[in-house]
């Protein structure tokens, strides 16, 4: 019987009426690598965090060593052995790599022979594990992959015997990531237990020993990675669901309204966000854009609604250029003259101001339109009536337009937002994630209303995560990962699991 | 908790709070804190003349309240009253000493207030252009902006504009023309026998712009993309707003305003303009902001509050040497505390005690 | 030479109160709080301290109570802005404008002098020190001139300030744990808690350390160099310091040289005044006065190399998750 380095045991946490985790099992030998992989807000993170002490869990037992522990903060989680190395890097860009190791475990008041000590023991994990970073570099001038393993240095210095990546590879290039790979492989032959949380099945079928697989805050399976491949990885992580129904007449699209070609967008550092997309939406039809999150889909909304310039390529809308055209106005708002209206993916962020009323949300980013301001000021009661019409035609609740919108619940407004969006009667419609935080009612509401719209003639581009979502709308869909489309599905034929292959990187047959 | 409680009842709590506190210190120094409350009350409302002083200050603060409250609808924190009113009153007397016997009243004043508004909104246009298009921190830009300007106002008075002649640092008089009618001289022509004191017209201007202020911020597209850019600049950015636009034009119009409190002080009083005549009208206006909670109700009534606080601290002052104008400061800086630092002090109470009675 | 050694006297010790409240503002701004209430402080510590040095005839007695007074204001910044998570500049801007309120009251209430206190002995100030055979050298040329007209006959607060506590500062910042944690959680606080750091017991800290200094530069105004406290004394000293720490993009030396640059520019501009420079004529005082506040804006819009701020600073910490 292998010794296991952590087990959990029935782990349950709920957030308000969310279930995060419910009744987790799950058990990590020592010495191996061990992937838990799952889709969106499959709980995941919340499983490590609770293992890494940020959360307490509501019910469940955690054992490390094989003893029966609580783990009531992070540093009672440090003294067990446990690090994390944390998807967003908990580093102070202006100080060196060895200062940034040895914070809060100094040795001392004189940081001189802390970091003289820190020095040598630096050296001698570099000979163990390979893990080779000048000590004297000021890490904000690193390359994210060694920033990655001055964070993986932090937690072997305080003694970490269990090491749990959050989406290590999120941020890497290729050759990083195979670096890090190396890097875990070492890790392992000293006798390090990883635990990497990934969603790309390419990775854990590479490097992990065993595979644990979430799926809507259960555990649905424990696995050998020897034992599957990828399309079963694929198959346990997105599941077989019924797909929601939704009345769709079939429908020959029209003209083309939006041409994308090699698009390409580059981070401040050089890295490619998006790599060269290529792709068409025309009048009459939903086109889908599926993935997990954080591989470009979020980056490819903002250029098309003008609100980040593309590094390179073409976006023509109705045969106008839109990346070469100069506006006098903010990009975003020529846009939506044009005729393209967008509906954020953070509605609470970007979508809506939380602080106002109804009625003066129902106007965000159409404020200087004609139709509402004539002359110098606003006419309160048309803006209210305008407002109380949108209520009525979307349902919106409660249906007070002088309410403040941010004690609405999620759905509600989710619903000002496209009630605001479609009212402009836009040519091209943008979406992200339209049913993220929305009770069911308000989805089938939701999705109705897209139809529509497509039904209308106009032309759609979804970004979503909910592959149901997408399923049930899209009468194509193009999947994204790592910035590119990897593939491109008509709707009706689509399966889940060949999706699922689609967005862990991997390809059809 | 309700909306109409924020606006009232907290305020009144962070004043108590900064008079109890102020009633110590009188104590402290073996004052009778009640007496000195009653003395200051009659100093601002108890005569006639002393209401006139009172609501004359009052038109500084409202103006120089509005001004800041400005800058705060669109995230800004505009220290910068001080220097931009004082710049205003250049304007003020450059376009007096050029006009002055040339033009009829009806065309200087219109002149003298627009140029006033003009200086104060270029002394706030660069610091508000660093901000927006350089990532300055407004706030240490207009401290050094103030500074600056009383190194070039001291220089110009004292140097280029002094009453030739006059030891003091001070202008020659103004014209006639240039003078803002005294609410004396309009009472007389209603009839009505109104003690002399500095009170003028420029009072009806601040309630017109009071005015004003509510329907742009409200009501209008320009109030809107400020209000916007304010609370949450990744929506404003969303909506297509140009927010380093917006924020430009936000200075420009809070400098704008706070010139306008130089119309009452050299138009309406003095009649010249005097080295430091702003005298810290410019913070008094950060106070006046917070406490009225950026709305023009609020404002006028703070800046109410801070004109009786003023006029009757000085008659308080008068009445015991024992205690100096400089009073007014500690309750002003008090203020400034609880309702701008401390604001949360209060509120988890107040929001309890609602949410209990429901 | 007299001429110079003499400007350069000036700038010594018109510069040493601006170096303490710059340092001052260093640990508060590098722990992430925005100080811009250096003056209130300032001015509370030289009412203090005079008030207590005349009362009990000694200096370094009103030099502890000019640190306490400070200290104190200090602290209610500490509660405002990381207890309450308050409005930085509001608070610093609340403290400028009690303190200015505070101390003439008091000041008129216990000594009845119109706001100010009353003249200090000589034996309950700070006085200048000749340092051993600063007059044999007097005579002995360029060293021996630098030694008795510059360096010796200050009091001893400049020799504390330049001598044991610039260094120890600098020392405190860059090489003790207390300064690596200060920086860090003036930089990424977030990275701070995770390491197991307590934020707020660090600002506290920083402030605490902020009110001491802002004590000592008090002090220095009025128990030694003017002899008694006068009613709005500090003068903008407290924001042109605030300016020299942005100038010397919050570094010790730096902020000192800043210090030293406008404090030179003050000594020249009282020793120009009324007198004709060749070609230019004469400058007007105030041009020269308006120098370090101009430099400042520069140095912020990015003319003059960039100043980059604590990356935390004025955020008020609140833990994510």
């Amino acid at each position: 019987m292998t010794d296991f380095a952590i087990e959990l045991i029935g782990i349950c946490k709920s957030f308000g009426p969310v279930a995060a985790n419910r009744d987790v099992e799950m058990k990590v030998a020592k010495g191996s690598i061990h992937g838990i992989i799952g889709e969106n807000g499959a709980g995941k993170s919340t499983l490590m965090s609770i293992l890494y002490g940020y959360y307490q869990a509501d019910s469940g037992t955690i054992r490390v060593g094989g003893r029966d522990t609580r783990i009531r903060n992070s540093q009672e989680a440090i003294r067990l052995g446990i690090g994390m190395v944390h998807q967003h890097f908990m580093l102070v860009d202006t100080f060196t790599v060895l200062e940034n190791i040895v914070l809060g475990a100094e040795g001392g008041i004189f940081l001189k022979r802390g970091l003289s000590q820190a020095r040598e023991h630096l050296k001698q994990l570099n000979q163990e594990y390979g893990l080779d970073v000048d000590p004297d570099a000021i890490v904000g001038k690193l390359g994210v992959g060694l920033q990655q393993r001055v964070e993986i240095l932090k937690a072997l210095y305080r003694g970490a015997d269990v090491l749990i990546l959050d989406e290590p590879t999120a941020v890497l290039t290729p050759q990083e990531a195979d670096h890090l790979f190396r890097i875990l492989r070492t890790l392992k032959e000293q006798g390090k237990t990883v635990i990497l949380i990934t969603h790309k099945l390419r990775e854990v079928l590479d490097i992990t020993d065993n595979v644990s697989v979430m799926r809507a805050g259960q555990m649905v399976g424990n696995v050998r990675t020897c034992d599957v491949d990828k399309a079963a990885l694929a198959d346990l992580m997105v599941g077989r669901k019924v797909n929601l129904q939704v009345e769709k007449l079939s429908r020959e699209p029209g003209e083309v309204v939006l041409s994308v070609k090699d698009l390409h967008l580059k981070d401040h550092r050089g890295v490619g966000l998006l790599k060269g997309l290529n792709f068409e939406v025309r009048a009459g039809e939903i086109v889908g854009i599926a993935g997990v999150a954080g591989n470009g889909q979020s980056e490819l909304l903002e250029v098309l609604a003008g609100m980040t310039e593309a590094t390179s390529g073409e976006i023509k809308f109705k045969g106008q250029d839109l990346v070469r055209t100069k506006y006098r106005q903010p990009k975003a708002a020529a846009l939506r003259k044009l005729g393209i209206a967008h509906v954020p993916e953070d509605r609470s962020r970007e979508g809506l101001v939380k602080a106002f009323t109804t009625y003066e949300n129902t106007i965000l980013g159409y404020q200087c339109d004609s139709q509402f301001c004539n002359g110098l000021l606003y006419k309160r009661s048309h803006l209210v009536s305008h407002a109380n019409a949108l209520i009525q035609q979307f349902d919106i609740r409660p249906d007070n337009p002088l309410m403040r919108v941010g004690l609405m619940s999620g759905g509600n407004q989710q619903k000002v937002v496209l009630a605001r969006e479609i009212h402009a009667n836009p040519e091209l419609l943008l979406i992200g994630q339209p049913t993220r935080g929305v009770d069911i009612g308000a989805i089938e509401f939701i999705h109705r209303r897209l139809v529509e719209l497509r039904d209308a003639g106009k032309a759609l581009l979804l970004v979503s995560v909910e592959l149901e979502e997408i399923m049930a709308l899209s009468d194509r869909i193009l999947v994204m990962s790592g910035g590119e489309i990897s593939g491109e599905v008509v709707g009706k034929d689509a399966t889940a699991s060949e999706l699922g292959l689609l967005m862990g990187g991997g390809e059809i047959h | 908790m309700p909306r109409w409680a924020q606006l009232t009842i907290l305020p009144a709590l962070n004043l108590c709070a900064a008079m109890l506190v102020t009633g110590l210190v009188t104590w402290l120094i073996g004052e009778n804190p009640l007496e000195c409350l009653k003395l200051l009350i009659h100093g601002a409302f108890g005569y006639g003349e002393g209401i006139g002083y009172t609501l004359f200050y009052t038109t500084d603060f409202v103006f120089t309240g509005l001004a800041v409250a400005t800058a705060f609808h669109a995230g800004l924190f505009n220290i910068g009253g001080e220097g931009q009113a004082y710049l205003a009153g250049l304007g003020i007397t450059l376009t007096v000493f050029a006009f002055d016997k040339i033009l009829p009243f009806w065309m200087l004043m219109p002149l003298c207030i627009i140029v006033a508004a003009i200086f104060g909104a270029a002394w706030a246009l660069i610091p508000g252009w660093l901000q927006a298009k350089r990532g300055s921190h407004i706030v240490v830009t207009t401290i050094m902006f103030n500074f600056i300007s009383y190194s070039l106002m001291l220089y110009l008075i004292s140097h280029q504009l002094i009453e030739p002649g006059s030891q003091n640092p001070t202008t020659r008089e103004f014209g006639a023309n240039s003078w803002m009618p005294s609410m004396q001289h309009i009472g007389a022509a209603f009839g009505l026998d109104l003690p002399s004191t500095p009170l003028n017209a420029t009072f009806f201007l601040s309630i017109v712009f009071c005015v004003l202020f509510y329907l742009v911020v409200w009501h209008s597209r320009w109030g809107y993309q400020l209000r916007t850019v304010g609370v949450n600049e990744h929506a404003a950015r969303y909506a297509g707003m140009n927010v380093a636009k917006i924020i430009i034009l936000a200075m420009c119009a809070s400098g704008a305003l706070a010139g306008l409190a130089s119309v009452n002080e050299l138009l309406g009083s003095t009649h010249r303009m005097n080295v430091d005549f702003t005298n810290g009208i410019g913070f008094v206006g950060v106070a006046v902001a917070l406490m009225g909670r950026n709305h023009p109700v609020g404002i006028f009534l703070s800046a109410l509050l801070f004109g009786a606080l003023t006029q009757g601290g000085m008659d308080l002052s008068f009445a015991k040497p024992a205690i100096t104008r400089e009073m007014v400061w500690l309750i002003e800086g008090l203020i400034i505390l609880f309702c701008g630092g401390l604001e949360n002090l209060f509120e988890p109470f107040l929001a309890a005690f609602f949410r209990r009675r429901k | 030479m007299d001429q110079y050694l003499s400007i350069l006297d000036s700038t010594i010790t018109v510069s040493t109160p601006l170096v303490l409240a710059s340092l001052a503002g260093l640990f508060s701004e590098r722990s992430g709080v925005v100080d811009i209430g250096l003056e209130g402080k300032m001015l509370t510590s030289a009412f203090a301290s005079a008030s207590v040095a005349y009362l009990t005839g000694s200096p370094w007695l009103g030099l502890l109570a000019g640190m306490f007074a400070a200290m104190m204001m200090s602290l209610v910044h500490a509660l405002v802005c990381v207890t309450y998570n308050g409005n930085q500049t509001i608070s610093g801007l609340a403290i400028n404008t009690i303190a200015s309120g505070i101390t003439p009251v008091l000041a008129l209430a216990w000594f009845q002098q119109g706001g100010n206190t009353p003249m200090l002995d000589d034996s309950a100030r700070f006085n200048d020190i000749t340092l051993p055979f600063a007059d044999k050298l007097a005579d002995v040329p360029v060293i021996g001139q630098i030694y008795s007209g510059l360096i010796s006959g200050h009091c001893i607060l400049v020799y504390l300030t330049f001598i044991i506590i610039l260094p120890a500062v600098t020392w405190l910042l860059y090489r003790s744990r207390f300064g690596l944690r200060l920086r860090s959680v003036g930089e990424n606080p977030h990275a701070a808690d995770t390491a197991g750091i307590s934020v707020a017991k660090v600002r506290y800290l920083a402030l605490l350390c902020n009110g001491l200094l802002c004590g000592m530069s008090g002090t220095f105004l009025s128990v030694h160099q003017t002899g008694f406290f006068i009613k709005e004394m500090t003068a903008g000293k407290g924001y042109l310091a605030l300016a020299a720490l942005i100038f010397g993009k919050w570094r010790p030396m730096y902020a000192m040289l800043g210090c030293l640059l406008f404090a030179f520019s003050d000594a020249v501009q009282i020793r120009l005044e009324g007198v004709p420079l060749p070609f230019i004529g004469e400058i007007p005082s105030q041009f020269i006065q308006v120098i370090p506040y101009v430099l400042t804006v520069l140095l912020l819009a990015g003319f003059v190399g960039r100043a980059v701020a604590p990356k935390a600073i004025g955020i008020p910490f609140v833990k994510s998750r």
